[in-house]
């Protein structure tokens, strides 16, 4: 039971990424330029989910992605034209799809009629479908009918299983194999072209994994000539007979271009290869005269080449009519429990071999045990700083090998940090993939021509960042689609192409990954955020701002230019939101627009959380990290840089503002630290929306960078602390919140709020001009 | 740095006590001056030697700071300090037995390792009704008599509940992002 759930859980992570390479086909799909490989990769996504699906029995998932995948089947045959109806359709399809799933994993009642809108739009399309011969009216019926999970199939079939059914009884009567490749057209063995002989015998539970040998038998059909004869043997009588078994096999004689390979052929039954066996063996032209008349297919078998054992039994056997019993057939295959349905018992396993190599060299492992590695890499590295520290003690010229030892130890255990890190590394792309459905539909709302351009998708970032880059990135594209952009008809009228363009890149720069987004826009109009700030008392009238700082304001809480509330923003949460994200992440924001031309959304993020760059600042015995995010500046204050306010608080002049001074060792009760600041260091800090503090530190210990711990998992949240951290000699120091020592020292000391007569320039977050370079500067 | 101690005497004795039946529990016990303490023994994870903490701001003087456990930063209850005996002039024979409580790892300072003790739940007396403003017996989970000794067992996961407000449940760093729009 256990082991059921296990192999569920993998089914539904296998479903997303599968659902997710399917959206992502969809999405480049359109009309004129259709891509084959990319519709296979949809089909086989629809495929691989409906067969996992019938294998835990989710008959309401199975019955859509049935009939999503018999539309995807048309299009990969080209009876479909690709058209952008037929794509947003399909792209309806997967959303249903997604939602199935949801439904399948929650184990909830899929509401009544979710997929009747679609299913009917999907089924219009397979009635429509174009090259296919049509007497429809058959189909049509049954198609109304509840979702069958076998195919109430359209007209293609009729020539398989027509054919075959006609000849039953004659077949019966003369206890004859019908398959006589002999009774083959000669005129189509043309000198020039291949002759393959396909044996396609699946196992009788085929169709109970979501198979459908239909499908396979028309992909033959569509690489060449084929004709194909169906095998009763294995039919019962009709007592006997099992509705959901499969007992019928194939014979397909197969003429195709030299150019169409094993590997074509083998793909086709990519699915089944551990369900059935196949034997494929080709004549090379010229065929007819080498060709012995007999109705053995042993003879073709016997010319050709590199068919494996299993596989060339099996064809034997076919030939051999009763003789192989359903018994026999299992066999000749050798067993593979658990081999799912990678390639392993793949019959000539060179085609398949690319695909094989994707799902071996992966594994799953869960996050946790990934982290507890992590951890103890952590620790490795403290603990070879300690030895290396010791050992510097040691006398000069003595323990030569031992110090050679332990410079080898460094690098190891420095390669090792590094790959476990990567482990943990994804490309943006699995964010980025999602945007262009945005751009879509933000450009549907909107009434606008918007072309998305990505680039470095390729970039690495650690997991938990790009999770946590989907909703910024989100709302930095809306935004430059809503606001950015103009409509058609302007851009048209002021020279630009009617279609603006949003750019989205990712790279690295100096340890950190820079995102951008950039639109062709109109830029951000200055007059009029400028207006609106002072409207919203955000910013004193007469203020004078630079065109950085007037961009700049566009972060503050509750700004908004949007002059009604629309479908796509202006509900009042913003870029304010968006600057928080980024924050809470250790990241920076920062904006460039140029009237006329576009404006430019620059992220610099950190490339993982657990890792954070922190000042190491020491107060009494005890040491404090500050993020590095958070610091201006630090800077010794002289006397006369030092004031009271009324008797309460000091202040301290920096830059021409009068900025708050909190004693760390006040606020935290720390004994024997530094008191007067003059003789300690202040460290300047900011907090997210720009107000600053000066914190009285004894020292500045140095730039480092920490791997963040939970302070929470064992114990609580402590007011100031943002999370805890183990330096290079094994102890703990606590990570500072900012925020929360503003906070706390307001509390401490309520009449001592920060001085009341700052700038407006002062509300504003630094320029970002500097942005890629550390912000600090150290006038220590 | 990590100096698990004590651990191998401990294997030795439980395997004693394990040939003892059923129905009994061993608890580990501790001193702490001239009295001992005692927690279900599978309550405790491991045994330590004393490892300089670091403090926390603005905590009362039994939550003595927080300590590296191999990676993984676990706070240290003063358990002297905890019944209003003073904070513990700690020294390297001082002794941290790491407990788990639910889904929390916790340290307590105590002063040595006493034994560990087979104990049957028929064995256990309830505490005496004493002034609650003396003792909030909440944290006591029984006492019990060995020889002529008094252990007092302690229910760890009341213990030091006081301080880990349930509101503050364990949250992962980074807390949740805000959804723009």
């Amino acid at each position: 039971m256990e082991d059921l759930s296990r192999f569920k859980q993998t089914y539904f992570e296998e479903s997303a990424e599968l659902l997710a390479i399917a959206e992502a086909g969809l999405l480049r799909l359109a009309p004129g330029e259709v891509d084959m490989d990319e519709v296979n990769a949809i089909f086989r996504a629809v495929h691989s989910i409906k067969g996992g699906g019938g294998a835990f029995g989710f008959t309401d998932l199975v019955a859509f992605a049935h009939e999503f995948e018999t539309v995807m089947d048309g299009v990969r045959n080209s009876d479909i034209p690709v058209t952008t109806p037929l794509v947003d359709t399909l792209i309806r399809a997967n959303d249903l799809l997604a939602q199935l799933l949801a439904y399948a994993r929650e184990e909830g009642e899929v509401p009544a009629g979710l997929t009747d809108d679609t299913v009917a739009a999907l089924r219009r399309i397979q009635q429509n479908r174009g090259a296919a011969p049509a007497p429809a009216p058959a189909a049509a019926p049954a198609a109304s009918a509840a979702p069958a999970a076998l195919p109430d199939e359209e007209d293609a079939e009729a020539g398989i299983f027509g054919d075959a059914l006609a000849a039953i009884n004659a077949a019966r009567a003369e206890q004859e194999p019908p398959a006589d490749p002999a009774a083959l057209p000669e005129d189509t063995a043309e000198p020039g072209r291949l002759r393959w002989t396909i044996v396609f015998r699946p196992r009788g539970d085929l169709l109970m994994s979501g198979n459908e040998p239909a499908f396979m038998l028309r992909a033959l059909k569509r690489l060449g000539e084929a004709e194909i004869t169906c095998h009763l043997d294995r039919l019962p009588s009709l007592q006997n007979l099992e509705a959901e078994q499969l007992y019928l096999s194939w014979t397909v004689t197969l003429l195709t271009d030299p150019a169409v390979g094993r590997d074509r052929i083998e793909d086709v039954f990519e699915f089944v290869a551990d369900e059935c066996d196949i034997a494929i063996t080709v004549e090379t032209p010229p065929a007819p005269a080498a060709m012995p008349a007999g109705p053995d297919a042993a003879a073709p078998v016997a010319v050709t080449d590199p068919v494996p054992a299993p596989a060339t039994a099996a064809a034997s056997s076919a030939a051999a009519t009763s003789a192989a019993t359903s018994a026999g057939v299992p066999a000749a295959k050798p067993a593979e429990p658990g081999a799912g349905k990678s390639g392993g018992a793949r019959p000539g396993g060179n085609g398949g071999a690319d695909h094989a190599g994707i799902t071996n060299h992966t594994i799953r492992v869960d996050l946790d045990k990934i982290d507890r590695l992590v951890n103890m890499v952590g620790e490795m590295v403290i603990t070879q700083a300690m030895i290396a520290e010791h050992v510097r003690e040691l006398p000069q010229g003595q323990f030569q090998e031992l110090l050679e030892g332990l410079e080898q130890l460094a690098q190891h255990t420095r390669e090792l940090r590094e790959s476990v890190m990567s482990i943990r590394a994804q490309p943006v792309s699995s964010v980025f993939s999602r945007m262009p459905r945005l751009v879509r539909e933000c450009a549907a709302a909107t009434a606008k021509e918007v072309q998305l351009v990505t680039s470095g998708e390729t970039t690495e970032v650690d997991k938990t960042v790009v999770e946590n880059l989907v909703d910024p990135l989100t709302h930095m594209i809306r935004n430059s689609i809503d606001h950015g952009l103009e409509p058609p008809d302007e851009r048209e009228r002021i020279g630009k192409p009617r279609a603006g363009t949003v750019h989205l890149s990712a790279q690295h720069r100096s340890g950190r990954i820079v995102i951008e987004v950039t639109d062709d826009g109109r830029g951000i109009n200055r007059p009029k955020v400028l207006s609106k700030a002072i409207e919203k008392g955000l910013v004193q009238p007469g203020a004078s701002l630079t065109d950085e700082e007037i961009d700049n304001l566009i972060f503050l809480p509750g700004f908004s230019t949007a002059d009604q509330v629309s479908n796509l923003s202006g509900r009042g949460v913003g870029m304010d939101v968006v600057r928080r994200n980024i924050t809470s992440l250790g990241g920076r924001i920062g904006v460039y627009s140029t009237p006329g031309e576009g404006s430019r959304f620059v992220l610099s993020l950190p490339l993982t959380l657990a890792v954070l760059d922190g000042m190491v600042i020491s107060v009494g015995e005890e040491r404090f990290v500050l993020p590095l995010t958070n610091i201006v500046e630090s800077l010794r204050p002289k006397p006369a840089d030092l004031h009271g306010l009324v008797g309460k608080c000091e202040v301290m002049m920096a830059r021409g503002d009068y900025v708050r001074l909190v004693h760390l060792h006040a606020l935290f009760g720390i004994p024997g630290a530094e008191r007067d600041a003059t003789r300690g260091l202040v460290v300047l800090v900011e907090t997210e929306d720009g107000s600053r503090l000066g914190l009285v530190v004894d020292e500045v210990l140095g730039q480092q960078q920490v791997v963040i711990k939970s302070l929470e998992a064992n114990f609580r949240r402590l007011d100031g602390v943002a999370a805890a951290t183990i330096l290079g000699d094994g102890r703990v120091a606590l990570i500072l919140d900012v925020a929360g020592l503003r906070e706390m020292s307001r509390h401490t000391d309520p009449q001592d709020d920060a001085p009341r007569d700052r700038s407006a320039g002062a509300v504003l977050a630094p320029p970002p001009a500097a942005l890629p370079a550390p912000r600090q500067r150290e006038t220590v | 740095m990590n100096t698990s101690t004590a651990l191998a005497p401990v294997a030795g004795i439980r395997n004693e006590a394990a040939a003892v039946n059923g129905t009994e529990e061993q608890y580990v016990t501790f001193t702490v001056g001239s009295e001992e303490y005692g927690v279900n023994i599978l309550a405790v994870r491991e045994i330590r030697g004393w490892t300089p903490e670091s403090r926390l701001p603005n905590l009362p003087d039994y939550v003595r700071g927080v300590i590296n456990l191999r990676g993984i930063i676990i706070p240290i209850f003063d358990l002297r300090a905890r019944f209003g005996g003073g904070a513990t002039e700690v020294t390297r024979r001082h002794v941290v037995v790491v407990v788990q409580v639910g889904e929390r790892t916790r340290g307590i300072l105590v002063d040595a390792i006493s034994d560990i003790l087979a104990i049957g739940h028929d064995a256990i007396k309830p505490p005496p009704d004493v002034d609650s403003g003396l003792i909030d017996a909440e944290y006591l989970s029984g006492l019990y008599t060995a020889d002529d000794r008094m252990v007092t067992l302690l229910n760890v996961e009341r213990l030091f509940a006081v301080e880990v407000h349930e509101a503050d449940a364990p949250a992962k760093t980074p807390p949740a992002l805000e959804k723009p729009v």
